[in-house]
């Protein structure tokens, strides 16, 4: 019977697959990867190639999407086919799909977990994990199509005292990455538009740039400074703090460099 | 002999509304309409002395005449002495072609009364009834000139008698015209009189012609005519009844004032509320009122920019005047204004109510515009809504014989979308090819041989002509559910036919999208019987008649999605599913939605091409059908060959509606895709010798016969590069 496994590569590079993953794409049949979803700066589609001893195919957003990942497929009938995905394979949840159709199909399927940049940003950070409200993505504005969902998430994580997680969009195929200033300037312009005192001078934010790498940034700041802040190359990721726990203002203040100000926002 | 004036006596002139005439002449094509200008404008053209010392304006004349063109301006101005007063005579260019009839319209806005040219040998043919009808529909009254009548003694060699019951016959025909189409309150006054004086006969190629009035004070007989040409006296004719002062006779007698013809004509020309500040004024022509001007003609000047020319219905008009241009939306200041004298141009500085202007710095303006001053800009409402009902049905391709020139030809199928807005010039962005649409053959001819002489001597190549297609439906599909690409986010569309009441409402600019949901939804629910929640949920109004209605309830994120929604759908119009023709008359129902939460999930690349698809699957499933455009065909042909047309045309698929005797000729009346229309012309030559006369406009859509459409589609699909087989629902329809 045919299978197909989900592995995840983690963060960054290709050093982030586990060694149980390396072990699934040694014993594979075929090796598809898809780039699309996130970016790994440090990825070498080559050195991955070594490390599993055989081709890799890289399938395309069309493939994935539009031909319902049909050549995945197929290759899971014949035998035991692979799919690798940045960061944790279904926190991305495009691939949820995918991943349903198979088991209609009858194929065998399993999920091998890398690290993700949800469980990254959240660590580096040092907030609790328990107090995230719902996360959202901060899209490019393209075609003058401005969302105000990022805003109204904030908006709402707020009022319950949580925690926001903002992903940045990325369009690999077009090589853009949101930074964390763009992130913000975006934010801003909905607070132009909104006006509820939501994203102000003064929101405490927290940057984290180039998670899982061996020189991750976090910066945690008034939204002033945080947006003046040279953070380097992508990814980003941008968090926006709730009501903070005591031990969270201490790290932020520690870890990412928040001033002592933030003490106040404890209750 | 061209009258000499000074401007500022003109000016002042056109102060006295009582001595001012704006008209055109409209005429059956070669009934002589160009002939006749000229000859007004040799005689009775004005000229400044200033621009005599050059004698620049003859020397125009005579170069336009050698190169056998039109003249192409748009007013020329005419001094005429009546009674003792002067007049000044506004000619205002009409277009003759029924191709144009857009600018036919546009220009009868402008003028209050006309001269129909008619042929005495050919007598009233069909384009004469075609410009008189919309004439009088625009309540322009009419006088009427007979035209070569030397050819009925000298080649026709008629008698006194054929000559006067044929005569005759031409008046009584015309006089039906204005009983079939003029209003009931002023048609019997408006019906042409010889012993009133509102016909004239005569030859504007010899430069005679004669009222009865004008005979009978001259002493001149028609006998003397007939014996003038069988000698060589009839060179002398022009002297003793000389053509311009028979015409503007006329003109100034007959047709109306300003003032008297706006009272009349503004309710037909102006929607607006006659009550209201601005329809008081322009009811009265006031001088004091606001600026109010609609622009009938927009040309390149190649020195001055772009010239509009228009009349001015109320208030003045100054340089620097700050104005408003309605349809175009946006706020201008008037950078010199001019009057016409002769066919020339010369910058003054006011001209007031009831005149003829033309404008510079008005870079936006089109013929059809409304200018009006800027504080009254939120309360005009426009003389025509840039809508027209005449649509572009024929396209070609065209290159610059030298690739050094495309520049040029770029610029110039740009002055030349600027001045006629029937043509449409479009680059098509993945073939690189610079393609016109028109309204027909010949309108593209024409635009072409303009290409070239604009582009002096300019050499293009151009592609054999295609025939634009529409697509649509003739039921209702299923609701069609289609996903995203990313497969997050569902729609469920259902497409079925729109009213033709309703797509005929958006013909017109009755209901537009820019009037907002509320206005739109009134309408629609008190005059087309709509259902209030369809009235009420319009989200897009799409130029190829097609409506997009919202009918799902409390989707979440919908309002977000929206546009981006809307782009689906208007991008599905423009390019159906048959063959990337537009899509026309369809309605298109959202029955209900499933968004992600989450914005990158469901972001344009996702949600577009989510909507076109379920579009496209409905559409599938609704009796769809391709739509040929149909034009409605008009041949006079004499009787001997009448047979032979009918069957021309049946054989090209068209139906006869009508055939009526008219004199020696037989007028028929049919429909024929334009489609079947390709090298008509030859043929209809060869089948009747050349005599018969023959014109097309575009009439309507017409569902094409299925052998046809398939053919046709699998044409263009071929021509677009299109996988041939027709795609099934199924490609388009998701599983739930
Ligand atoms: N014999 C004769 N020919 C005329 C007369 N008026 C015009 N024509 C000719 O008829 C043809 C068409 O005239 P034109 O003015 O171009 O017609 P338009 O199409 O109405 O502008 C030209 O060849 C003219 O020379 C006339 O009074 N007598």
């Amino acid at each position: 019977m045919g299978e197909l496994t989900f592995i995840g590569l983690g963060l960054f590079d290709e050093g982030g697959i586990s060694i149980r993953g390396l072990k699934e794409m040694r014993k594979a049949d075929s090796i598809f990867i898809e780039l699309y979803t996130s970016l790994m700066p440090g990825l070498s589609i080559n050195r991955l190639k070594l490390m599993a001893k055989k081709e890799i195919t890289i399938v395309s957003r069309e493939i994935l999407e539009e031909g319902s990942g049909r050549p995945l497929l197929e290759a899971a009938k014949a035998g035991k086919a692979v799919l690798l995905v940045p960061g944790d394979p279904l926190i991305a949840t495009t691939h949820v799909a995918l991943l349903v159709q198979a088991k209609r199909m009858g194929l065998r399927t399993r999920i091998i977990h890398g690290a993700s940049i949800v469980s990254a940003a959240m660590g580096l950070s040092g907030l609790h994990n328990y107090k995230f409200g719902r996360s959202v993505t901060i899209p490019f504005p393209d075609g003058g199509f401005l969302s105000e969902t990022p805003y109204v998430v904030i908006e709402g994580n707020k009022r319950l005292g949580l925690h926001t997680l903002c992903f940045l969009d990325i369009r690999v195929d077009e090589r853009r990455y949101m930074t964390i200033y763009d992130g913000l300037r975006i934010l801003m312009e909905l607070e132009r538009r909104k006006g509820r005192a939501v994203i102000t001078m003064d929101s405490l934010v927290v940057g984290i740039a180039r998670a899982g790498s061996d020189d991750p940034v976090v910066k945690a700041g008034f939204l002033e400074d945080v947006l003046s802040y040279d953070f380097g190359g992508p990814p980003h990721t941008l968090i926006f703090p709730g009501d903070l726990h005591f031990t969270e203002a201490e790290a932020l203040a520690v870890l990412a460099g928040a001033p002592k100000s933030i003490m106040r926002s404890i209750k | 002999m061209p009258r000499f004036r000074q401007t500022s006596e003109i000016l002042k002139l056109m102060e006295r509304k009582d001595n001012i005439r704006n008209i055109g002449i409209i005429a059956h094509i070669d009934h002589g309409k160009t002939t006749l200008t000229d000859s007004l404008l040799a005689e009775a053209g004005l000229l400044s002395p200033k621009l005599a010392g050059e004698a620049r304006a003859l020397d125009y004349l005579e170069e336009e005449q050698k190169r056998g063109i039109t003249i192409k301006t748009a007013n020329i101005s005419l001094l005429h002495e009546y009674g003792g007063e002067p007049y000044v005579v506004n000619l205002i260019d009409t277009p003759g072609h029924v191709d144009f009839t857009g600018k036919v319209t546009r220009a009868l806005r402008a003028i209050d009364g006309c001269v129909v040219v008619v042929d005495a040998v050919e007598e009233v043919m069909v384009q004469t009834e075609t410009v008189t009808r919309q004439a009088l529909a625009e309540r322009v009254r009419p006088v009427l000139f007979i035209n070569k009548v030397d050819r009925l003694i000298r080649e026709l060699r008629l008698t006194l008698d054929e000559i006067q019951s044929k005569l005759v016959r031409i008046i009584r025909d015309f006089n039906s015209l204005i009983d079939l189409y003029g209003e009931p309150d002023v048609k019997d006054d408006w019906k042409v009189d010889l012993t009133k004086g509102s016909v004239a006969f005569g030859s504007a190629l010899h430069r005679w012609g004669f009222t009865l009035e004008i005979a009978q004070r001259r002493g001149l007989r028609f006998k003397d005519v007939i014996n003038a040409y069988q000698g060589e006296g009839w060179e002398s004719l022009k002297e003793v009844v000389p053509l311009h002062v028979a015409i503007l006779d006329m003109v100034v007698k007959h047709l109306p004032n300003p003032v008297k013809a706006q009272r009349h004509r503004l309710p037909k020309v102006w929607t607006g509320d006659l009550d209201s500040e601005i329809g008081r004024a322009m009811e009265r022509c006031d001088d004091n009122g606001p600026t109010i001007m609609c622009i009938t003609m927009a040309q390149v000047d190649p020195h001055a920019g772009l010239v509009a020319t228009g009349r001015l219905f109320s208030g003045s008009v100054r340089e620097g005047d700050q104005v408003y241009l309605v349809n175009a939306r946006k706020d201008y200041r008037v950078q010199q204004v001019s009057m016409y004298m002769g066919a020339f141009r010369e910058v003054v500085d006011r001209i007031v109510a009831g005149n003829i202007t033309a404008l510079l710095g008005l870079d936006l303006a089109r013929a059809g515009e409304t200018l009006v001053d800027a504080s009254h800009k939120d309360v005009m409402v426009p003389f025509e809504r840039i809508k027209y009902v005449s649509e572009p049905v024929i396209t070609i391709a065209i290159e610059p014989k030298h690739p050094r020139d495309l520049p040029k030809l770029v610029d110039i199928m740009h002055r030349l979308s600027i001045e006629d807005p029937n043509l449409v010039t479009t680059i098509d962005k993945e073939t690189g090819e610079y393609l016109l649409s028109g309204m027909g053959e010949l309108h593209l001819e024409i635009a072409c041989k303009f290409l070239q002489d604009y582009g002096g001597g300019l050499e293009i190549v151009t592609s054999k002509p295609l025939v634009v297609y529409r697509e649509s439906v003739q039921g209702r599909g299923v609701i069609a559910m289609a996903k995203s690409p990313n497969k997050h986010n569902r729609f469920w569309v259902q497409v079925e036919p729109l009213e033709e009441k309703v797509v005929s409402m958006i013909e017109s600019g009755k209901i537009a999208e820019e009037m907002g949901r509320r206005r739109v939804g009134e309408i629609l629910r008190e005059e087309c019987d709509w259902p209030v929640d369809e009235a009420r949920n319009v989200w897009s109004i799409e130029e190829h008649k097609n409506v997009f209605i919202d009918l799902t309830k409390g989707v979440q994120y919908l309002h977000e999605a929206k546009d981006m929604a809307i782009s689906g759908f208007r991008w599905a119009c423009k390019a159906g599913v048959f063959c990337e023709e537009p899509l026309r008359g369809v309605k298109v129902k959202l029955m209900d939605a499933q968004l992600h939460e989450d914005p990158v999930h469901r972001g344009p690349a996702q949600i577009m091409p989510a909507i076109r698809r379920a579009i496209f699957g409905s559409f599938l499933t609704a009796k769809p059908a391709l739509l040929e455009p149909i034009y409605r065909i008009g041949v006079s042909v004499p009787a001997q060959w009448l047979g032979d047309v009918m069957s021309l045309i049946t054989r090209r698929r068209g139906r006869i509606v009508s055939s009526e005797p008219k004199g020696p000729l037989t007028m028929v009346d049919g429909y024929i895709p334009v489609a079947e229309t390709f090298g008509l012309s030859s043929e209809m030559r060869s089948a009747t010798s050349g005599r018969a006369f023959w014109q097309c406009t575009f009439d309507h859509w017409e569902k094409a016969p299925e052998n046809v459409a398939l053919e046709v589609i699998k044409s263009i699909r071929e021509r677009k590069g299109l996988p041939l087989e027709l795609p099934r629902p199924e490609r388009f329809i998701d599983e739930a």
